[in-house]
């Protein structure tokens, strides 16, 4: 009972990562009907937002080490803390849930930019050349961010009051010396406020409402005399900032390096698939289930009777999923189909 | 192109082979004509060959092919650890094991079509890859890559003398490193091209290029599609083994990360930059990317100046600056960018932009205005 416990626990860090990526995906693909192949990189690019508001808040000037006597000694001190001492610190601390508030029109800007300057050209091609050409685009962008910040992973830490262990087992009355992350928890938390956000969205605003009836019928919508299109690009970026803040918040758990949108874009794709093409409750749904699933196949009590299942189980049960149910789990009639 | 006789044919795989075989020559003022770089043309000619086979004809893009290149690779070097040190069974186990690879992957992949197709692919890919790297270290070596060792069995060869170094690839006694190598591999990829010629002029040929532009009128009139579809997916499969084989045969190492996606997107990109569906196409966006890619990522600041050293020193500081970024670890950016270009401007790649070309300069002969029907481009069909 507690080891599933945990390993429920366990995957949901990482199915919420994928949920919100799935929901990314499908919101572009269930408006534009484009197949996003560079949308891991808006979540990469989330991620250095992160980077580059915690770079910013601890430029430093150096200060003579007063503590060490017997030769020069120099200490780098961020302005912030001389500025401002304590709430200095304390802002620094807190660099990842402040990189929110930067995070939101960097990549709502970086959204808009990418489906005006780009996308919008290949509403008409085929989806082969929107997979091709976005994934040059997700190249490009890699490099740049590689260019600018390097290689190597680059680790930002969570808030100190958050950075150690929750005792969840003690708030479930299971054994007490069940421990979590903290952090995790708090991502769960977080990526389920965005989701019921974006849906809440959808679902209750007018806004919403219009960008629903487009994604059903887009040209009646367009003959009753709604700019569908502008909405559309709103949604594009929405996908983008929900890609962006599901980064920016991941750097505590796994540190930033230029790939990592990448390797996270592969697995997305397959929770859409699995979750059925254009059907967000869908692509949530499964990005939890998978990232569950991937945990419990990591169960060293599972990797004994079939190695290695754990870095395999996602796309095992894609292809059978595809292959017994092409529509996925939740996909619609007519949606996608051959 | 299809117009073409099959006597016209035969002149241009004349004119094919002696091109591919004097590359030696040729390639000299290029600063290309070193055995390495041009066994690299041959193989991933090779490669993009039979994957134009697939995407070209039938129109179904793969992002999982790089797993046949890894196992043909995989095959290869075990050959050579098992068996021999003889290129020739390698080749072959490599080619047909690549193929029953194909027919599994194939056999299901191909239930879908459109991006399903593409998804389910690289779903494939990736798990070799993860394999590869996990639980079949055993047979791959995992991280470390499989190499040859000196105390493999080899049963088909006599013992090795005691204090002998490694041994090279050989083919019944030549060594095949060097130029003797790249011969081989020209001599491969030319019948490799010819196959590619007989298929694309057949009527089995024709088929996948129906496939291609309307599927399901090809299923009303009768046709059960999918053994087509699925040949030719072995085929091209068959073709990236034998690229991964000719890789074990010039360097006898095998490593993970050649199955990883990007280098399934790497062949992509040498298909899309040449022109899909063209015979010639493929080969010349092959050796364009290893072209530059060898050139690129060799200069750095130093080279660039030096480039730059006739401009005043400002500009030439500003001309470093910016084209810096693009060359040496950056070459994947002048990939990527190019990629995108391709795409949007010319979907057709070289050979589209060569028919334009060619179709600008007879309608200035003859009477201006008028649409070129030349410049259309076929519209695949996206199930």
């Amino acid at each position: 009972m507690d080891a599933i416990f945990i390993q429920v626990l366990n995957g949901l860090d990482k199915g919420a990562a994928y949920a919100l990526m799935a929901l990314g995906l499908t919101l572009a693909f269930g408006t534009l009907g484009i197949v996003n192949f560079a949308h891991g990189v808006l979540f990469m690019l989330g991620a250095f937002c992160a980077v580059t508001v915690n770079k910013i808040l601890t430029i430093s000037e150096k200060v003579r080490d007063p503590s060490i006597t017997f030769f020069e000694a120099y200490k780098e001190i961020p302005y912030l803390e001389t500025w401002w001492g304590d709430v200095g610190t304390t802002i620094i601390d807190y660099s990842v849930p402040i990189s929110i508030l930067f995070t939101i029109p960097v990549m709502a800007l970086i959204g808009i930019a990418m489906e005006r300057g780009l996308i919008r050209f290949f509403y008409k091609r085929t989806h082969a050349e929107q997979i091709l050409v976005t994934f040059g685009l997700a190249i490009v962008l890699q490099e740049i961010v590689k260019h600018f910040f390097g290689a190597n992973s680059i680790p930002v830490g969570a808030p100190d009051i958050v950075s150690g262990s929750a005792p969840v087992g003690a708030f479930f009355g299971l054994d007490d010396t069940m421990v979590y992350p903290w952090w995790r928890l708090i991502y769960f938390v977080f990526s389920v406020v965005v989701i019921g956000g974006v849906f809440s969205f959808l679902q209750y605003t007018t806004y919403g409402m219009v960008v629903r009836a487009g994604m059903a019928d887009r040209d009646t919508v367009g003959l009753l005399g709604l700019n569908i299109q502008r909405r559309f690009t709103i949604v594009f970026a929405l996908a983008a900032v929900v890609a962006g803040l599901a980064g920016a918040m991941y750097t505590p758990i796994v540190a930033p390096d230029y790939q990592m949108g990448m390797q996270l874009l592969v697995l997305s794709f397959v929770v859409v698939v699995v979750g059925g093409m254009g059907s967000l409750p869908g692509a949530v749904a499964a990005g939890f289930l998978l990232g569950i699933l991937e945990s419990f196949a990591s169960m060293s009590e599972v990797k004994q009777i079939f190695p290695g299942i754990d870095q395999i189980i996602i796309y095992l049960v894609a292809v059978a999923i595809l292959l017994i149910r092409p529509r996925g789990l939740m996909g619609r009639k007519g949606v996608m189909e051959d | 192109m299809s117009q073409q006789s099959p006597k016209q044919d035969l002149m241009w795989m004349a004119v094919f082979t002696a091109v591919v075989l004097s590359m030696p020559i040729w390639m000299e003022p290029f600063g290309a004509a070193y055995p390495d770089l041009l066994q690299k043309f041959a193989i991933f000619g090779i490669f993009a060959i039979g994957f134009n086979i697939l995407f070209g004809l039938t129109g179904y893009l793969s992002f999982g092919h790089a797993a046949f290149l890894g196992v043909g690779s995989y095959t290869a070097v075990w050959s050579f650890k098992l068996l021999t040190m003889n290129v020739i069974p390698a080749i072959l186990f490599s080619t047909i094991l690549a193929g029953i690879f194909a027919v599994l992957i194939g056999f299901v992949c191909l239930r879908r079509s459109g991006i399903y197709f593409s998804i389910l692919t690289l779903a494939f890919a990736q798990m070799s890859y993860n394999l590869a790297y996990s639980v079949l270290t055993p047979i791959t070596k995992g991280e470390t890559s499989l190499q040859l060792e000196l105390n493999d069995p080899r049963i088909l060869d006599a013992a090795a003398v005691a204090g002998a170094g490694l041994p090279s690839t050989e083919l019944f006694g030549m060594k095949l490193s060097g130029y003797p190598g790249f011969y081989f591999c020209a001599v491969l990829l030319i019948i490799g091209f010819y196959i590619s010629l007989r298929i694309f002029r057949s009527p089995f040929g024709l088929k996948l290029a129906a496939i291609k532009s309307n599927q399901k009128r090809m299923s009303y009139t009768g046709f059960n599609t999918r053994p087509y579809l699925l040949s030719a997916f072995v085929i091209s499969g068959m073709y990236a083994g034998l690229a991964g084989a000719l890789m074990a045969v010039t360097d006898p190492l095998a490593g993970a990360e050649r199955m990883q996606w990007t280098a399934s997107g790497e062949v992509v990109l040498m298909t899309i930059l040449g022109g899909v569906g063209t015979l010639i196409g493929p080969l010349l966006g092959a050796g364009l990317i290893k072209y530059f890619e060898n050139i690129f990522s060799s200069y750095n600041e130093k080279v660039l100046h030096d480039i730059f050293s006739f401009l005043p020193d400002m500009l030439e500081n500003v001309m470093v600056f910016i084209v810096n970024p693009f060359v040496g670890d950056g070459w994947h950016l002048t990939l990527g960018a190019l990629f995108m270009v391709v795409v949007i401007f010319l979907p057709g790649g070289i050979m589209e932009g060569y028919a334009r070309i060619v179709a600008w300069v007879k309608k200035d002969r003859s009477q201006p205005g008028g649409d070129d029907p030349h410049v259309a481009k076929p519209q695949p069909n996206e199930g």
